[in-house]
């Protein structure tokens, strides 16, 4: 498992059983470690995005499965005149970059990965991150101007590829929505219908809505399930429409989303009581599991805290392994990372006192 | 010899030691200084100077012979005192960072 949090990165390994854990680190002590990811393509390959308020962003890559590591490529300019988002107040406010949020390695080639960045745009290198190109058409497609910042800035925090076509990409953005590309980033194409956000002038906008994340399963790759700011959402056109299916959810708010490794109707999300109050509703910390694909949520509380828990588990915090039966992971503000090795029914921390935890990743190594 | 002192995460993004110590042909500024050591060590670039304005960025100080020289002109001639390697440059990440 590969854990980023607010200072530095951790890599917790077990056996098949995942009941006793390695841990590893920190590795890059004292840094925000945004996202870490393997390659899916080359086990030991691993991309990590590393950056301080004072020295700005690195990108770190490890040929060795996280024992060592090479800084690669860290210069991200956007193309052309960068132009202006929404800031705030509802001023225009220039484009400016700030950090990577999401690295997301391409299924077939090792070389290849996509950054998704604050201020919103997606990055893309061709050698293993030495060099990074923005692909421009998703600023510039004519949005652009109306995109607003959420509370953790205005990033491009969530890349999907299509399983079965590399050259469909789904990007999340805060507070912007979901866009897709049918041609590998060359254009793209705003993907809100259905969406609905009070916190907008038109509540039903073509864009500015605050998406948190969106997965999918690769066995059925044009359903695609989403946590928005407020709302559990659901898209089964791979996103030409969205309905809701937060159903019996104590609260629909919430950041993190995933879906179970092997029963692409099975999907977990972490109820957070609203959109001020970071925290699991009663101080009951309870991951939420749906069988059939939304709206019958069922709690999952054996082995977490049930009482006076007030840790948030934000957006990129959560992941499932590949074993059967499927493990899931989170990680919380508070730092700890809790294991389930049997789908959700029951959970142990693996550690208690890392630092606030920002992501989290799995690797099933054969 | 113009001596430079770099804050600890740089240090370790660098592999190197508190002080590194570089050859700076005149005329000796923050520009020149700042140029030679990302040859040196190109792992700080964009760390120190913001990749395309070359900047300061906004988190960093620049400090020799007790004062600070963050506001200074990049191209303004660095104290004699650096020039002549008998005092350091500093770069520090400003107290409120991290």
């Amino acid at each position: 498992m590969l854990v980023g949090t607010r200072k530095g990165a951790f890599i917790l390994t077990s056996d098949g059983t995942r009941t006793d854990w390695e841990v590893a680190g920190p590795h890059f002590g004292g840094w925000e470690m945004y996202h870490l990811k393997g390659s899916p393509a080359l086990a030991d390959r691993i991309y990590a995005s590393q950056s301080t308020g004072w020295f700005g962003q690195l990108i770190q890559r490890s040929d060795d499965g996280g024992a060592t590591w090479e800084p690669v490529g860290n210069e991200f300019r956007y193309e052309g005149v960068p132009g202006t988002h929404q800031w705030y107040d509802g001023t225009p406010h220039p484009w400016e970059f700030a950090r990577v949020w999401h690295l997301e390695p391409s299924a077939t080639d090792p070389d290849t990965l996509y950054a998704g960045v604050e201020d919103a745009a997606l990055f893309k290198s061709d050698d293993g991150g030495a060099k990074w190109q923005e692909l421009p058409a998703l600023r510039s497609h004519g949005s652009g101007p109306f995109w607003q910042p959420g509370a953790g800035g205005m990033c491009l925090h969530t890349i999907v590829i299509d399983p079965r076509d590399a050259n469909r990409l789904y990007v999340a953005i805060s507070a912007a929505g979901v866009f897709r590309s049918d041609d590998g980033g060359e254009s793209w194409r705003p993907i809100n219908r259905g969406l609905h956000s009070e916190g907008i002038p038109d509540p039903d906008a073509e864009v500015g809505h605050c998406v948190h994340r969106i997965a999918l399963h690769p066995s059925r790759p044009e359903v695609l399930f989403m946590q928005k700011h407020w709302d559990v959402m659901r898209s089964d056109d791979a996103g030409e429409s969205w309905h809701e299916i937060s159903g019996d959810l104590p609260t629909d708010f919430g950041f993190v989303i995933d879906v179970h490794a092997h029963e692409p109707d099975t999907i977990y999300v972490v109820p957070i009581k609203s959109d001020s109050e970071h925290y699991p509703p009663e101080g009951k910390l309870r991951v939420y599991r749906s069988r059939t694909g939304g709206d019958e949520w069922e709690p999952l509380t054996n082995g977490l805290p049930q009482s006076n828990c007030y840790v948030n588990v934000l957006r990129d915090a959560m992941a499932v392994d590949s074993l059967d039966p499927c493990g899931v992971y989170f990680g919380t503000t508070g730092g700890q990372v809790y294991a389930s090795p049997d789908g959700g029914d029951t959970w142990a921390p693996i550690v208690r006192d890392l630092p606030a935890v920002l992501s989290v990743e799995v690797q099933t190594l054969p | 010899m113009i001596r430079v002192v770099l804050p600890p995460h740089l240090r370790t993004l660098a592999h190197t030691d508190r002080e590194v110590r570089l050859d700076v042909d005149e005329p000796v500024t923050q520009r020149t200084v700042l140029d030679a050591l990302e040859r040196r060590y190109p792992v700080l670039r964009g760390t120190i100077r913001d990749h395309e304005t070359r900047e300061r960025r906004a988190f960093v100080r620049f400090f020799a012979c007790e004062d600070d020289l963050s506001h200074e002109s990049p191209d303004a001639p660095l104290p004699p005192a650096v020039v002549a390697g008998t005092e350091p440059f500093f770069v520090i990440g400003a107290m409120a960072g991290g």
